[in-house]
């Protein structure tokens, strides 16, 4: 927990670094090479740039604590309206693709690990494992030309109309979701089977053999509750990735995400915008893994009981 | 289904090849025996003999890449080998049960011990209550005191022995007609092997299983079973009643086996133990004649040539054609003493060490380590540290040589001089002086680098050496330890463990130290590679004049080797004293326990004095005298409230006890007479008093 | 001494090990399918990268405005793009900027991570915590994401992308090779060298650095296959490499916006052409992975 608080706190700092510092002249940036002198002073100050940094960075995040995250460049508006509309779009893709692919990715490590170093396990695998390497864009548009335009079964873009109701919004994030399944999916597999080969080799199996126990019983109540416990941690750290790493599907399909958000901020230079933006996604990846940790602890004996000892 | 068959266990013929780099390797050669009904039947063999496959394959858990060739397996009569799955299934549930090395992986970490035993209830029909019931007699069967709060916890919080029982229990729950116990007390301390050994022993009389009991450890196979076999590279060599196997060996490789182990009264100054020399054949390896035959000063062209039979001895088996002359062997180890030894006790003192302790700090609790450690060490003589685990004895290794840095207050002295306790701050002079040889040498030695870089690598550095000078003193360095050039080219994995283990004696030696403390040096490795090991330390010794710190838990190892001898339990020196008389006694009772626990070849003891109860964490050590929880001749309350000093019984013998010294050896001449508690094992299986 | 003491025996020597670890390596990667499969593809592309201009039937820069958007024929094997330039010739020679961009990062972070996970790993203490701290927080933005906040801020360059994915890569390497680092720490041939009085240097990059290689090496090989991901996707979002280069990536960024009316080709083939790379990269890294835990 204080752990996550000081992690917290330097990400603030490399925010900051690369959204305050790194630009130099923010004001020469934003204007560009041709403005003038006077005008791109006259912009430095009214933004508080040329405050010593420390204090800069103090009034930045002690207001991005209380809410008031800044004032876009680009549009002239509180910057948090943007970023809370934006993350919970992000949140209904990441879940959209995460209902579909931890228990996809889970049956296919389990059933890998079922069958190790037999061809498929090697299909599951290796076809995951190559599937994650595939940047998102590469996925997505071949899943639009076959899905959404040659087969025309899906919509390409997931822009619903306002008034969508549940399915139908369903209905439009399945494509966008499809990349980030097959980009997970790999991870997820792997990490299970692994998991689930240890537990399969290992001593506590053979006992739960050996004791006659039926096939059935030993994975189920023996094998899959110590495969799974890693998987845990990845799959909480993946969350927070997806939501993060949804640039490139947010850009493709025009959805309305945090990921799409940090773009047109960084294309528009609108550091205000862009900081917020990165800050929130590492956030809820900090905040994701803290989750992972807890539930992980709190699942293992080993670690929930060492306490009492 | 009727148990007709007489015996509970048949193997006929079996062989089981395992798979590796696209060629079937053979582990187990044509394996013949048999177990009666009732019967405890050892099966002992050096490491790679093939004695864990035996037991893998009669439960058909081999690993995924082993087969079994040919041959079959009968438990009560019924071929394993042709079960299909659901009878397979029964059979493990109802028939064999099997216990092995490592209980606290055996058991799943993340289930409650009550789950996993009510689960072999549960298999036999029973549910809820019912089961609950039986796994808690079944817990008190075993002797854990606390049937119920067991139930309740998970594997990680028992200490190991009770992971052990814990597994026993399991394994007898369904009443299994054969039991196979593979090392079921490997790396369990001395007192706790003790004690799982007597439960076996007992547990056996109120059963009707047959045992299998594989042990790399003749003694305690001697002390458990009617029958043995001996395994010599996937093959049976000899088989009979233990006593007379191990009494009366009819094959070279028995007699051996039994002769590299240092018995009771040998001494590094009386003479060497005897070695068998070269190689067990690799696994897979294509065996002409006998497999013993390229080891054996017996063999002759026909041992190389024609596979000896299993002859017949008359209700025992050896498979040699001069089984006759097997006892004739040769020393393979000359036992004379090339160099004489310095006269005990006459050498002055090179290391002193004074009111050492060490406190680790950790998780809000301090765990005293090593607690006011005083001792001497004489030139040219060993040290021998004795202890179970938690008893501090590498952390005081660790203390002297530097790697840990100890308490305030401490000294240590290095030939009259003050040395610092912290390894940065020593002379290279001081550094070289102290050298170690550690337990693993697959841990001690970088596997990166070639044998030569290892050792030029400490001769430079230690000795300070450069190019002729040091190639001179390489050789010689390598010949001292019995290596050759050939060592020299390969990386340490290409060797085997006690080759390793000679390259890290050379490497310690590198530096003509003063002392070298060896911590378990001979703890990984076969008793007839520990022999050689033993006796080049011996020989080291005396050429260099050297002190050695021993360590080890291995009584007869450390009697075999050591000048004087410290007990350590819970980072005290409970006894401290020369060799022998620490042996002979009066002893602490701590060392009369240890000296009872350990099972020997030579002792068929009736009366064993068992301690009660677990080694105590170190963090958490009693009050008082330390041993008091588990001490059979505890006198009363003054053993709660004060710790005794080490009082110096006798010239330089210390009992840390509130009994006298004259009181102790009272009690200890009386022997069995009355100890607080003693069990006398089970009378001789009935199947061999008919015999 | 006896005779038979010298362990004079051929089976002395570990019969099955006679070629040692990085021999057995090599011997277990020659047999490796994913391995070769892998490491074919990603010759292949690299050839492309070096020879390829010298192959292409068009010149992969000239446009023929009044024959853009061509479908595949056999004129034109994959047809052309809006300035009316042969996709085919763009893909041959496409590899050229992502295969120095990606590779060089790669070894950016590799060199950086192994520093930074030695330091870490061997000295541990506050050191450690310090460092640890800083890479957890900086590992919580996702690598595209960081390296878009950096180059707004600094502007884009090949560079300044090597820069960027070396630095983003590094806290997962310095990750691996540290708790590898920790692991060996604990092994006794460190005590020994303590023994020796070496110095932290000499146990750190003699003693200890080749037992960890081979997972730096597998770490290695798959960071270069993310790096090609990375790479791509910020090329693809306008923030990689530049026009004019024949980037897949970047075609497929200029191109993507067509697929709706059709014109499939102007991206179809940049997209394979990326994800055979991507996937034969992590062939190899799969091979190299087996090759050193088997």
């Amino acid at each position: 927990m204080g752990l996550s608080l000081i992690s917290l706190f330097l990400l603030s700092v490399m925010v900051f670094i690369g959204g305050q510092v790194l630009p130099g002249n923010v004001g020469r940036a934003i204007l560009g090479p041709l403005a003038d002198q006077q005008a791109v002073d006259v912009l430095n100050e009214s933004l508080g740039l040329n405050r010593p940094l420390l204090v800069q960075y103090g009034s930045w995040i002690w207001n991005f604590i209380q809410g008031d995250m800044g004032t876009s460049y680009v549009f002239r508006a509180p910057v948090s309206g943007f970023i809370v509309d934006a993350l919970g779009n992000s949140l209904k893709l990441a879940l959209v693709a995460f209902l579909m692919v931890v228990p996809v990715g889970i049956l296919g490590g389990v059933v890998a690990a079922l069958n190790v170093d037999r061809p498929l396990d090697r299909i599951i695998s290796i076809g995951g494992l190559s599937m994650t390497v595939l940047p998102e864009f590469v996925t997505g548009i071949v899943l639009v030309l076959i899905l959404g335009i040659w087969l025309g079964w899906l919509p390409i873009s997931a822009a619903w109309p306002s008034d969508a109701g549940f399915f139908t919004q369903l209905y439009y994030l399945i494509l966008p979701a499809l990349p980030l399944f097959l980009s997970l999916f790999g991870y997820i597999a792997r990490m299970t089977r692994s998991g689930m080969v240890e537990a399969l080799d290992s001593d506590y199996t053979r006992t739960a053999v050996l004791k006659g126990l039926p096939w059935r019983t030993v994975v189920w109540r023996h094998v899959l509750r110590n495969a799974l416990l890693p998987t845990i941690t990845v799959v909480a750290t993946q969350a927070g990735y997806l939501i993060g790493g949804l640039v490139v599907i947010e850009t493709l399909f025009r959805y309305q995400g945090i990921g799409s958000l940090v773009y047109t901020a960084a294309s528009g230079k609108d550091f205000p915008m862009l900081q917020a933006g990165v800050l929130t996604i590492g956030i809820v990846y900090t905040v994701a893994t803290l989750v992972a940790d807890i539930l992980y602890s709190l699942l293992n004996p080993r670690i929930r009981l060492r306490a009492d000892q | 289904m009727t148990d007709i068959a007489a015996n509970a266990l048949q193997l006929d013929n079996l062989s089981v090849a395992y798979r590796v780099g696209r060629r079937d390797r053979a582990v187990l050669r044509d394996l013949s025996f048999t177990i009666a009904r009732g019967e405890a039947y050892g099966l002992v063999g050096e490491s790679g003999c093939g004695k864990s496959t035996v037991a893998l394959s009669v439960v058909r858990y081999l690993p995924r890449n082993g087969k079994v060739a040919s041959g079959t397996i009968s438990l009560d009569g019924q071929d394993v080998m042709r079960l299909g799955p659901e009878a397979l299934r029964r059979t493990r549930a109802e028939r064999v049960a099997m216990v092995y090395q490592d209980p606290g992986k055996a058991l799943n970490p993340s289930i409650r011990i009550g789950r996993q035993l009510t689960e072999v209830f549960e298999l036999g029909g029973l549910s809820g209550q019912a089961a609950t019931d039986r796994a808690l007699a079944m817990l008190n069967r075993v002797r854990i005191s606390d049937p119920a709060g067991v139930m309740q916890r998970y594997p990680h919080q028992l200490s190991g022995g009770m992971q052990q029982r814990v597994a026993i229990a399991m394994a007898l729950a369904k009443d299994p007609s054969t039991l196979i116990l593979d090392e079921p007390t490997t790396g369990l301390d001395a007192t706790v092997e003790a004690e799982v050994l007597d439960l076996i022993a007992e547990l056996r009389r109120g059963l009707s299983a047959s045992i299998l009991f594989i042990s790399h450890n003749l003694a305690v196979v001697s002390r458990m079973c009617d029958r043995v076999g001996v395994l010599y590279a996937g093959i049976l060599v000899e088989e009979g009643p233990t006593d007379v196997v191990f009494n009366d060996p009819r094959h070279p490789y028995t007699v051996a086996l039994l002769r590299c182990l240092p018995r009771g009264d040998q001494r590094k100054d009386q003479g060497r133990l005897d070695t068998i020399p070269g190689y067990l054949p690799s696994i897979g390896a294509t065996i002409k004649g006998c497999a013993f035959a390229e080891r054996c000063a017996l063999a002759t062209d026909l041992c190389h040539t024609t596979p000896p039979p299993l002859h017949d001895l008359g209700g025992r088996l050896a498979r040699c054609h001069y089984h006759e002359r097997a006892q004739e062997l040769p020393r393979a180890t000359p036992a004379r003493v090339e160099f004489a030894m310095p006269p005990a006790g006459q050498s002055e003192a090179v290391l002193r060490v004074d009111g050492l302790n060490k406190t680790y700090h950790g998780h809000g609790h301090a765990l005293r380590a090593v607690k006011d450690l005083s001792l001497d060490l004489r030139r040219g003589q060993t040290l021998g540290l004795v202890g179970e685990s938690g008893s501090g004895k590498t952390t005081f290794a660790r203390l002297l040589l530097g790697l840990v840095s100890p308490d305030q207050g401490g000294h240590i002295e290095l030939d009259g001089k003050a040395l610092a306790p912290r390894l940065g701050d020593r002379t290279d002079a001081e550094i070289k002086a102290l050298q170690i040889v550690f337990q693993n040498p697959d841990s001690a030695l970088n596997r990166s680098h070639s044998i030569r870089h290892l050792l030029s690598r400490a001769l430079k550095r230690l000795a300070g050496l450069r190019g002729r000078q040091l190639q001179d003193r390489l050789d010689e360095l390598v010949r001292s330890v019995r290596l050759t050039e050939r060592h020299l080219v390969v990386k340490p994995r290409q060797l085997s463990g006690g080759l390793k283990q000679r390259v890290a004696i050379a490497r310690a030696f590198a530096g003509d130290p003063r002392i070298v403390v060896c911590d378990e040096p001979t703890s990984a490795l076969d008793v007839s590679v520990q022999a050689a090991i033993l006796n080049l330390l011996a020989d080291l010794q005396s050429k260099q004049d050297a002190s050695y710190i021993f360590i080890s838990h291995d009584l007869a190892v450390v009697r075999y080797l050591s000048d004087r001898i410290a007990v350590l339990y819970l980072g005290r020196i409970m006894e401290l004293g020369p060799s022998e008389e620490v042996f002979a006694g009066p002893h602490h009772p701590y060392t009369e326990a240890l000296l009872s626990a350990a099972p020997s070849l030579d002792r068929r003891e009736n009366t064993r004095i068992r301690l009660d109860g677990e080694i105590p964490s170190a963090a958490n050590p009693p009050g008082g005298c330390v041993f008091h929880t588990r001490c059979p001749r505890k006198v009363g309350a003054i053993c709660e409230t004060t710790e005794p000093p080490l009082a110096e019984a006798q010239d330089g013998h210390g009992i840390r006890c509130h009994i006298p010294y004259a009181e102790l050896a009272r009690l200890q001449r009386a022997g069995a007479a009355r100890p607080a508690r003693e069990t006398s094992l089970p009378a001789a299986h009935p199947a061999l008093a008919e015999r | 001494m006896s005779a038979i003491e010298h362990p004079a025996s051929t089976t002395a020597l570990d019969t099955t090990a006679p070629r040692g670890a990085w021999g057995d390596t090599l011997h277990s990667l020659s047999r490796s399918g994913t391995f070769l499969v892998g490491s074919t593809i990603v010759l292949f592309w690299i050839a492309c990268a070096i020879f390829g201009q010298h192959f292409t039937p068009y010149d992969p820069l000239a446009s023929d405005i009044l024959n853009s958007l061509a479908p595949p024929s056999g004129e034109h094997w994959f047809g052309t793009d809006q300035l009316g330039r042969d996709v085919f010739s763009r893909v041959i020679v496409g590899s050229r900027d992502i295969l120095t961009v990606a590779p060089l990062a790669t070894l950016l972070a590799t060199i950086a991570g192994t520093t930074l996970g030695l330091l870490t790993g061997y000295f541990r203490g506050i050191l450690d915590e310090i460092v640890s701290r800083f890479l957890e927080a900086f590992m919580a933005i996702p690598v595209v994401i960081k390296a878009l906040l950096i180059i707004v801020a600094i502007g884009t360059s090949k560079l300044t992308v090597i820069i960027v994915i070396g630095i983003a890569f590094t806290p997962i390497i310095a990750r691996t090779v540290r708790s590898a680092v920790l692991a060996e720490r604990e092994l006794d041939y460190v005590a020994a060298a303590q023994l020796r009085h070496e110095s932290a240097f000499h146990t750190m990059f003699v003693e200890i650095l080749p037992n960890v290689l081979p997972p730096i090496l597998v770490e290695t090989t798959v960071r270069l296959g993310y790096a090609i991901f990375a790479v791509a996707t910020l090329s693809f979002l306008g923030f990689g490499i530049q026009p004019p280069s024949p980037d897949w990536a970047l075609s497929i960024s200029t191109n993507y916006g067509l697929i709706g009316g059709g014109y499939w080709w102007t991206v179809l083939f940049d997209g394979f052409a990326i994800a055979s790379v991507v996937v034969g990269v992590n062939l190899v890294a799969d091979g190299v992975h087996g090759a050193f835990n088997d």
